[in-house]
C-alpha cells in the first residue's frame, strides 16, 4: 500500500470524532464523506486509533 | 437567503446544536441581530448522542419538556459491576431519554421564533480576521462563498469545531481526553428491570476506560451505545459493542437495528479560555461537556445562555476584545466549570479502578446518594470517608483527589 490516511467508507459514520483529535487539523468532516490533507498530516496515528468504526488505515510508508 | 448572506450581524452562530440554538435564542431575544449558520443539510441528524437529559437542565435552559421530544421518563441508574453485581440507584428527580432529531429542530424553531435567521448546508470554513479580532466569517453554501461580517462570532459547532482553530484557539482533544462512541438504536429488545432507568455497564473487557449504556427509549426500545477511552488500541468502539451484545442474548435476541451512531465525547478539561477577540466558544466546541457521564446537552445550553448575555454586554458597549468577552470565561466557570474540573478529578479516580475494585465498591456502597454526589464533583469528603472501608481504593481516590 502506498503511503496515505485511507477512510473506508463502507465503516465510516462521517462523526467527525477524528477531526477532534487530530492535532494538525488534517481531517475535517463534510457530512458525507472526510476530507484528508496530505499536506498537513503527520502521520501520527491517533485518528486511527481513535476512530469508533475501525474505518481508518495511517499507512507510513 | 443571498440576501442575508449579504448583509451584517451583530452576532454569528456557527452550528445549530443544542448550544447554538440557545445561544442564537437568546442573542435574538435580547434584540441582537442574528444570523446561525449550520452545515448540515437537516438539524439534529445524524444524532451523535445517547439522548438522555435531566429535567434540572431543562429548567437551567429555559425550556418546558415537550412530549414532542421527550421520549420516555427516566427515573434512576443501574450500575452493573464486570461480574453482573446490579447497583439500583434511583433519583430524586426524574430525566428523560429524548428524540434528538425532534429536540434539536424544536429549539431551533424557538430560535428562528424569537428571531434568529438560520440556514442549513452553509459551512463555515474560514473566519474573517482583522487586527487580531475576528469580524466575521467565510462560508460555503449552494450559492456559493460568502463573506459575512459581525460583531461577534459563537462558536457552537460541536466536537469537530474549526471555527475557533481558524480563529487561533488550540481546541484539539488529546486521544486520552476523549471517549470513542459507538450506539445501535435497538427495538424489540428486553431491556432488563427496571425499565424506567438508564442501564450502564463496567468493567475493562466490556468498555475499557467507559462503560456501556442501554437508555430506554420506551419499554422494548433503547439505544444501547458504549464510549471507550480515545487512546485505546486493543479494538474499537464498535467492536466491544459488538461483543457485549453478542454476549447478551437475554436482552438482544430478537432485536432489531434502526439506526446505528458514532462520535467523538470531550471529556477532558473544558477551553481554558473559550473567547478571543470577537469570538466566543461554547459547548462540545469547548469541550463544556460532564467529563465523567459524557454529558454535554444541559452544559451547551446552559453556556448559550451566558454566551448570549456576554454577547450583548460587548454588542452594546462597542467593545468585543478580551477584556470584555473574558467575563463569559469567569462566569462559567463560577457557575459551571470549577464543578467540571473537580468531576474530571473523579473520572482520574475511577479509570484507575480496576474491576475488582469495581467488584469491591459494588458490595460496600450503601450510601447510593453519596455515589451520585461524588460522581458529580461533591461531597468528595465523605465519599472519601466511605472509603476507608477499601483501604486500597481509598488510595487511588486520594492520589487523585487531593
Ligand atoms: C455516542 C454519544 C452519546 C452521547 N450521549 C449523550 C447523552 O446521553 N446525553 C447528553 O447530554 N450528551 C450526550 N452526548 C454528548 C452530546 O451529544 C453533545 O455534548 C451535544 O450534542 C453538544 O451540543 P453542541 O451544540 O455543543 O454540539 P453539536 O450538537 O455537535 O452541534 C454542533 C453543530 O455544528 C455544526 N457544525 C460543525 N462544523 C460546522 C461548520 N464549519 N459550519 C457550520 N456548522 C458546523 C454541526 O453540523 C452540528 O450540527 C453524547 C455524544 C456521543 C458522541
Amino acid at each position: 500500500m502506498t503511503k496515505g490516511v485511507f477512510i473506508d467508507k463502507t465503516k465510516c459514520m462521517y462523526c467527525g470524532g477524528c477531526t477532534a483529535v487530530c492535532p494538525v487539523n488534517a481531517l475535517e468532516l463534510k457530512e458525507t464523506y472526510i476530507e484528508w490533507d496530505p499536506e498537513k498530516c503527520i502521520y501520527c496515528g491517533a485518528c486511527e486509533r481513535f476512530c469508533p468504526a475501525g474505518a481508518i488505515k495511517v499507512v507510513r510508508e | 437567503m443571498r440576501q442575508w448572506l449579504q448583509e451584517e450581524y451583530d452576532v454569528i452562530v456557527v452550528g445549530a446544536g443544542p448550544a447554538g440554538s440557545t445561544a442564537a435564542r437568546e442573542c435574538a431575544k435580547r434584540g441582537l441581530k442574528t444570523l446561525v449558520l449550520e452545515k448540515r443539510q437537516e438539524v439534529g441528524v445524524p444524532k451523535r448522542c445517547g439522548e438522555g437529559l435531566g429535567e434540572g437542565w431543562c429548567r437551567i435552559a429555559g425550556i418546558t419538556p415537550d412530549p414532542k421530544w421527550a421520549r420516555y421518563e427516566m427515573h434512576g441508574a443501574v450500575l452493573w459491576s464486570p461480574s453482573g453485581k446490579k447497583v439500583v440507584i434511583p433519583t430524586p428527580t426524574k430525566g428523560w431519554i429524548i428524540e434528538r432529531r425532534v429536540f434539536d429542530k424544536w429549539l431551533a424553531e424557538k430560535a428562528v421564533m424569537a428571531g434568529a435567521r438560520m440556514i442549513t448546508k452553509a459551512r463555515v470554513i474560514g473566519v474573517i480576521k482583522e487586527e487580531d479580532t475576528v469580524k466575521g466569517v467565510i462560508v460555503e453554501t449552494p450559492d456559493g462563498d460568502f463573506e459575512v461580517m459581525a460583531k461577534i462570532v459563537i462558536a457552537a459547532d460541536g466536537v469537530d469545531s474549526k471555527t475557533a482553530k481558524y480563529a487561533g484557539l488550540n481546541t484539539v482533544n488529546p486521544a486520552t481526553e476523549i471517549d470513542s462512541g459507538y450506539q445501535y438504536e435497538m427495538v424489540g429488545l428486553k431491556i432488563p428491570e427496571p425499565t424506567d432507568m438508564i442501564h450502564l455497564y463496567f468493567g475493562w473487557d466490556v468498555a475499557p476506560r467507559g462503560y456501556v449504556w442501554i437508555f430506554p427509549k420506551g419499554p422494548d426500545h433503547a439505544n444501547v451505545g458504549i464510549g471507550i477511552g480515545g487512546h485505546i488500541d486493543k479494538g474499537t468502539a464498535k467492536e466491544y459493542l459488538d461483543r457485549f451484545i453478542e454476549s447478551h442474548p437475554e436482552i438482544f435476541e430478537n432485536a432489531g437495528i434502526v439506526e446505528v451512531n458514532a462520535g467523538g465525547i470531550p471529556v477532558g478539561a473544558p477551553l481554558k479560555k473559550p473567547y478571543a477577540n470577537g469570538l466566543l466558544v461554547i459547548g462540545d466546541a469547548a469541550h463544556m461537556v460532564n467529563p465523567i457521564h459524557g454529558g454535554g446537552i444541559g452544559t451547551g445550553m446552559e453556556a448559550g445562555i451566558l454566551a448570549a448575555e456576554i454577547a450583548e454586554k460587548a454588542v452594546r458597549s462597542g467593545n468585543v476584545s478580551e477584556d470584555v468577552l473574558k467575563e463569559f470565561a469567569e462566569k462559567w466557570y463560577e457557575k459551571r466549570g470549577n464543578q467540571l474540573l473537580q468531576v474530571l478529578k473523579v473520572r482520574k479516580f475511577f479509570e484507575d479502578l480496576t474491576d475488582q475494585d469495581m467488584e469491591k465498591l459494588a458490595d460496600i456502597l450503601d450510601d447510593k446518594q453519596l455515589l451520585l454526589d461524588f460522581a458529580d464533583g461533591r461531597r468528595t469528603a465523605a465519599f472519601l470517608k466511605f472509603l476507608a472501608k477499601a483501604p486500597r481504593i481509598a488510595l487511588k481516590a486520594a492520589k487523585h483527589l487531593k
